[in-house]
């Protein structure tokens, strides 16, 4: 567990605002991934359009979390200077690609997930959170229009497609869980007006995700049993290489810029 | 990049900003108009550069034939008298 947590005196809007930036990141390095390998040079573009938006939804984030610690670190710090058991990114971020199609679930289901999110957080009665969230919604909104016309495509296209998107679906879907399970954190900050309530969260969720499962002729998975809580630092194997890899420049070189 | 040689080509028209023409501005593979639009969204307009969008199917435009450009233009060339160059127009008037 992470040591941030274990303390329990960090404060919780800078613990929620870095899970939020968590995931924008982790999400854009995986996306990033595609460039020069999606499918067509437009997916390309596409893909790496929204790895951008997030990369600058999470410069901001960690840019407030930065003033919310008054530890003096930068977003370059956040990024580059933490260990795996630092970050509070969702699980489901952190996930390898898969194919084209399980990159779109994934997007998918944490397009719908952020949006949510990110429309009610518009309305945080943080200031700063309200505005960051309100810049994030039109961005995230054409995340969405992208990812979930490609899962209709997808899902209501070829039966191999059908296959891989399916499969894709039922493997990402435990890990949809903790988005809606509020723990200390999320608490405290949907009594103070500060974040969304979850439960508010997983039903807005499922209204938005059931017509584009029906149009996709997917089926909703069953839940399971099993839980990840990245949010809390406790992830899955596939982070620790994935930081390897966008830390290694600023380690080699420390305070590298262009 | 192999399945883009299945999708048709569109060409995309960019209205800069209200008030003036959609401009042709290049074309993208997509599997329909609608994939077309996001795809022109995505190449054409990331740097803030129009307002408006549109897609055609490059197969839908008929071109004239560069062959026949004699036949089509050059008979303009000598009837100078079609430009409304024979006014006087008093200096008052602005905006003409």
């Amino acid at each position: 567990m992470s040591a941030v947590i274990a303390a329990g005196t960090a404060h919780p809007t800078y613990l929620y605002t870095l899970r939020l930036a968590d995931t924008a990141l982790v999400l854009a390095q995986r996306l990033s991934a595609w460039i020069g390998h999606a499918p067509a040079i437009e997916e390309d573009l596409g893909i790496s359009n929204i790895a951008l938006d997030l990369i600058g939804q999470a410069r901001l984030l960690y840019g407030y979390a930065g003033e919310l610690e008054g530890a003096g670190r930068s977003e370059d710090d956040y990024a580059y200077l933490r260990e795996e058991c630092d970050f509070l990114n969702a699980t489901m971020a952190e996930l390898p690609n898969g194919d084209f199609g399980a990159t779109i679930v994934r997007q998918c289901l944490m397009d719908i997930w952020r949006l949510e999110t990110f429309e009610r957080l518009a309305a945080s009665s943080d200031a700063r959170l309200a505005a960051i969230a309100a810049k994030a919604v039109k961005e995230i909104r054409y995340h969405l229009k992208y990812s979930s016309g490609w899962l209709v495509r997808l899902g209501d296209g070829t039966a191999e497609s059908h296959r891989r998107v399916a499969a894709a679906l039922g493997d990402l879907w435990p890990y949809v869980h903790e988005w809606f399970v509020a723990d200390e954190v999320e608490t405290a900050l949907a009594a103070d007006g500060v974040a969304p309530a979850v439960d508010d969260l997983k039903a807005a969720f499922e209204a938005r995700l059931t017509p584009i499962l029906c149009e996709a002729q997917l089926e909703r998975p069953l839940d399971v049993a099993y839980r990840w809580f990245g949010k809390r630092a406790q992830h899955s194997e596939h982070l620790g290489l994935l930081l390897a890899e966008m830390q290694s420049l600023h380690r080699a070189h420390p305070g590298a810029s262009w | 990049m192999s399945s883009t040689h299945d999708w048709p080509l569109y060409e995309i028209f960019v209205r800069a900003r209200q008030g003036l023409d959609h401009k042709h501005v290049g074309s993208v593979h997509a599997a329909d108009a609608t994939m077309a639009l996001e795809h022109a969204r995505d190449l054409y307009t990331r740097r803030m550069e129009g307002v408006s969008l549109w897609v055609v199917k490059s197969s839908d435009i008929t071109a004239s034939d560069p062959g026949e450009n004699d036949s089509l233009f050059a008979p303009a060339e000598d009837k100078v008298y079609r430009h409304p160059t024979f006014y006087d127009i008093p200096k008052e008037v602005e905006t003409l």
